[in-house]
C-alpha cells in the first residue's frame, strides 16, 4: 500500500484527506497570528482569514508589557517571569522525587510500600477540585498559600503520581543484575542512586522534564488558587486579560497574548519531537 | 539479602507517604467529612447527616451542569477516538511526511486549556469569527452562533477540547499500531479482504489496549473539564454551559458554602470510580488478549 500505488487515486484521495486534516488542525494558530498583526479598525472589517494589510507589532508590544490584567497595566511580561519561576523548581523537585520513588520502590523492599503506591495511583484519576480545599486549609496555617514556595509543592505534590509509575515502571524494565552487583560492591542506596541509576536514566530524566515542564507551564487551577497575587502564573494573567477587561475588547491584543503564553509549550513540543511523544506514552501506562 | 534494620528506602519514600496519606486519602476522607456537616465559609464540625446531598440535588445549577457533562463526555471521548483513529491512519499511511503530519496533528495537545478555550472564543465570535467570515463569502443564511445560544454552546467545548486532544489519541493508537503484525494485514489483503474491512476487523480489535488506554485519558480529563469553560464560555450564556468542576469551585471561593461544594465533589469522585473502574477491567481483559 505504502510504495506500490504511488500514483493510484487511492493515493490522492487519501493525500488530500490528510492535507485538510492538517489545514483544520493549523487554521486556528494562523487566525491568531494575523489576528494578532492586525490594527484593531482592520479586525473590525472582518476578513477573518485575510492576510493584514500591513504588518503591525504593537499589540505584540501591549501584550508584553502594557495590556492590563485586573489592576494593573503591565502587560502580562510579569506572569511570564512568574510562570518561570513556578516551572524551574517544580520540575526539578518534581523529578527528583518520582526518580527517587521509583528507584525505592522497584529495588528496595519497604514495609507498606505497594499500598502507598497503589493509593498514589488512584490519587492520579481524583480530580483536584476535591482535595482543593482540604489542601488550602493545610497549607493556610503554614504560610504557604499565596507563596511561591506553597505553589511549587501543590505541583510537586500533584505530579508525584504520574513521575514515581514512570520511574517506577523505567527502573524495573532495567537488568536487575546491575543492582545487585552494586549491592555486592557494598554500595548503599544513595550511592547506587547517584552513581549507577541516574547515569542510566537520561532519556527517562528528559521525557519527564518535557511532561512536568509543559504540563506545569500550562496548569491554571493550581497557579489561580494556590499562587497568591505577586505570583500568578501566566494562564492566569492571561484570562485575566481576555475575560475580565472592560471597555473595548482588543482581539489583536488578546491574540498576542494567547500566543505569547503558548511560546513557551510550543517551543519544548517543536524542539523535543520525537522525546513529547516518548513522554505521552510513558504517561499512558498508568493502571 | 538486604538487611532489614535501618532501611534507606523507608527515608526516601517518606514525601511519598505522607502525598499519599496526608493530601490524597487524608483530602479525600476531610472532603466527605464536610460534605456532611452545616459548614457555610469555615469547616464546622456538626453532623447533619446528608442534608447537603439532598441540597445539591435540588440545586438548578448542579443538576444542568451535571446534565452538560452527561452530554459533553460521551461525546468528546467518541469524537477524540474517531478523529484520533483516523489521523493515526492518515500518519500510518505516509510513507514520507508522516512526522510532519503527526507534528501537526499533535501540536494543540502542547498548548493549555486556558489558550484553546481562547483560541476559539475568538473563531465562533458570532461577529467577528467563521460566521461572519462565511457571510463575507456569499453564504448569506449560514449560521453557526452555538457559542452565545444557550441550547448549543456545549457542543463549542466539545470542538474546542476535541481539537487540542484528537492528537493524544494519534499517538497513543500510533505505538499500538507499531505493534501489529504487517504479516497478518498483508495476509488479509492477499485473501481479498477490501481495506475497509481489515480496518473494521482487523485493526480495531487488536488497538483495543490502546483504544481503552486513551478512554481513561479522555474519560478523566472530561470529568476535571474547568480550564476550557472558563476560558470559553465562564459558565455562559447565563449558566448555560455550568460543568461539576466549576460549580464546586465557585461554591468553595467565590459563595462560601463548602458544605455544598464538598457534597459535589464527593459526586465526582463517585461518579468517576463508577466509570472508570469497569474501564480498567476492560482494559486489563484487553491487555491479556492483545499479548
Amino acid at each position: 500500500m505504502t510504495r506500490r500505488g504511488h500514483r493510484d487515486p487511492a493515493w490522492w484521495g487519501l493525500a488530500a484527506l490528510a492535507l485538510s486534516a492538517a489545514a483544520f488542525f493549523l487554521l486556528p494558530l494562523y487566525v491568531m497570528a494575523i489576528t494578532s498583526l492586525k490594527p484593531m479598525e482592520e479586525i473590525r472589517l472582518g476578513h477573518l482569514f485575510a492576510w493584514p494589510t500591513q504588518l503591525s507589532l504593537d499589540a505584540w508590544r501591549a501584550a508584553w508589557s502594557g495590556a492590563c490584567t485586573g489592576v494593573a497595566c503591565e502587560g502580562i511580561r510579569g506572569g511570564f517571569w512568574n510562570s518561570v519561576s513556578i516551572v524551574l523548581p517544580s520540575t526539578i523537585i518534581a523529578i527528583t522525587l518520582g526518580a527517587l520513588n521509583g528507584y525505592a520502590l522497584a529495588y528496595w523492599r519497604a514495609r507498606g510500600a505497594a499500598l502507598l503506591f497503589g493509593l498514589l495511583m488512584i490519587g492520579a484519576f481524583i480530580p483536584v477540585q476535591v482535595l482543593m480545599f482540604p489542601l488550602v486549609r493545610m497549607l493556610g496555617p503554614l504560610h504557604l498559600v499565596g507563596s511561591l514556595p506553597g505553589i511549587v509543592l501543590v505541583h510537586v505534590i500533584f505530579s508525584m503520581p504520574i513521575m514515581t509509575l514512570i520511574f517506577r515502571n523505567h527502573f524495573a524494565a532495567l537488568p536487575r543484575e546491575l543492582f545487585l552487583a552494586a549491592r555486592l560492591d557494598g554500595a548503599g542506596f544513595l550511592r547506587i542512586f547517584v552513581l549507577l541509576m541516574l547515569p542510566l536514566s537520561v532519556p527517562m530524566l528528559v521525557v519527564a522534564a518535557i511532561m512536568q515542564a509543559t504540563g506545569v507551564w500550562n496548569d491554571y487551577i493550581l497557579g489561580l488558587v494556590f499562587a497568591g497575587r505577586e505570583h500568578l502564573p501566566m494562564t492566569v494573567q492571561l484570562n485575566n486579560l481576555v475575560n475580565t477587561t472592560t471597555g473595548t475588547k482588543l482581539y489583536n491584543v488578546d491574540m498576542a497574548a494567547t500566543l505569547l503564553t503558548s511560546l513557551v509549550p510550543l517551543t519544548i513540543y517543536v524542539l523535543s519531537g520525537r522525546w513529547f511523544v516518548r513522554g505521552i506514552a510513558a504517561g499512558a501506562v498508568r493502571g | 539479602m538486604i538487611k532489614r534494620t535501618l532501611n534507606p528506602a523507608h527515608f526516601a519514600l517518606l514525601p511519598m507517604a505522607f502525598a499519599a496519606v496526608a493530601v490524597y486519602l487524608g483530602s479525600m476522607l476531610w472532603t466527605l467529612r464536610i460534605s456532611m456537616s452545616s459548614s457555610r465559609s469555615l469547616p464546622l464540625h456538626d453532623f447533619v447527616g446528608l442534608a447537603q446531598y439532598q441540597r445539591l440535588f435540588t440545586n438548578e445549577r448542579w443538576l444542568h451542569s451535571l446534565h452538560n457533562l452527561a452530554i459533553y463526555t460521551p461525546l468528546f471521548i467518541v469524537a477524540c477516538l474517531c478523529v484520533g483513529f483516523l489521523l493515526a491512519l492518515l500518519v500510518d499511511r505516509q510513507a514520507s511526511g508522516g512526522g510532519v503530519l503527526r507534528a501537526v496533528f499533535l501540536y494543540p495537545y502542547a498548548l493549555s486549556f486556558i489558550a484553546t478555550g481562547l483560541i476559539w472564543q475568538w473563531l465562533l465570535n458570532p461577529e467577528l469569527g467563521i460566521q461572519q467570515a462565511a457571510h463575507e463569502w456569499g453564504f448569506g443564511g449560514f449560521r453557526f452562533d452555538w457559542l452565545v445560544d444557550p441550547e448549543r454552546v456545549i457542543y463549542t467545548l466539545v470542538i474546542a477540547t476535541v481539537w487540542q486532544c484528537a492528537g493524544l489519541v494519534m499517538a497513543i493508537l500510533l505505538a499500538g499500531l507499531r505493534g501489529i503484525d504487517a504479516d497478518i494485514l498483508r495476509a488479509a489483503r492477499l485473501d481479498g479482504v477490501p481495506a475497509w474491512r481489515i480496518q473494521v476487523s482487523i485493526v480495531v480489535p487488536m488497538l483495543a489496549y490502546s483504544f481503552a488506554t486513551a478512554t481513561l485519558l479522555l474519560l478523566t480529563a472530561a470529568v476535571k473539564l474547568y480550564d476550557a469553560v472558563i476560558a470559553m464560555t465562564q459558565g455562559g450564556p447565563g449558566t448555560a454551559s455550568e460543568v461539576p468542576a466549576k460549580f464546586i469551585m465557585d461554591h468553595l471561593f467565590g459563595r462560601a458554602n463548602i458544605a455544598l461544594a464538598s457534597a459535589g465533589a464527593t459526586v465526582m469522585v463517585l461518579t468517576a470510580v463508577a466509570l472508570l473502574a469497569p474501564l480498567f477491567y476492560a482494559r486489563h481483559r484487553a491487555r491479556r488478549a492483545n499479548r
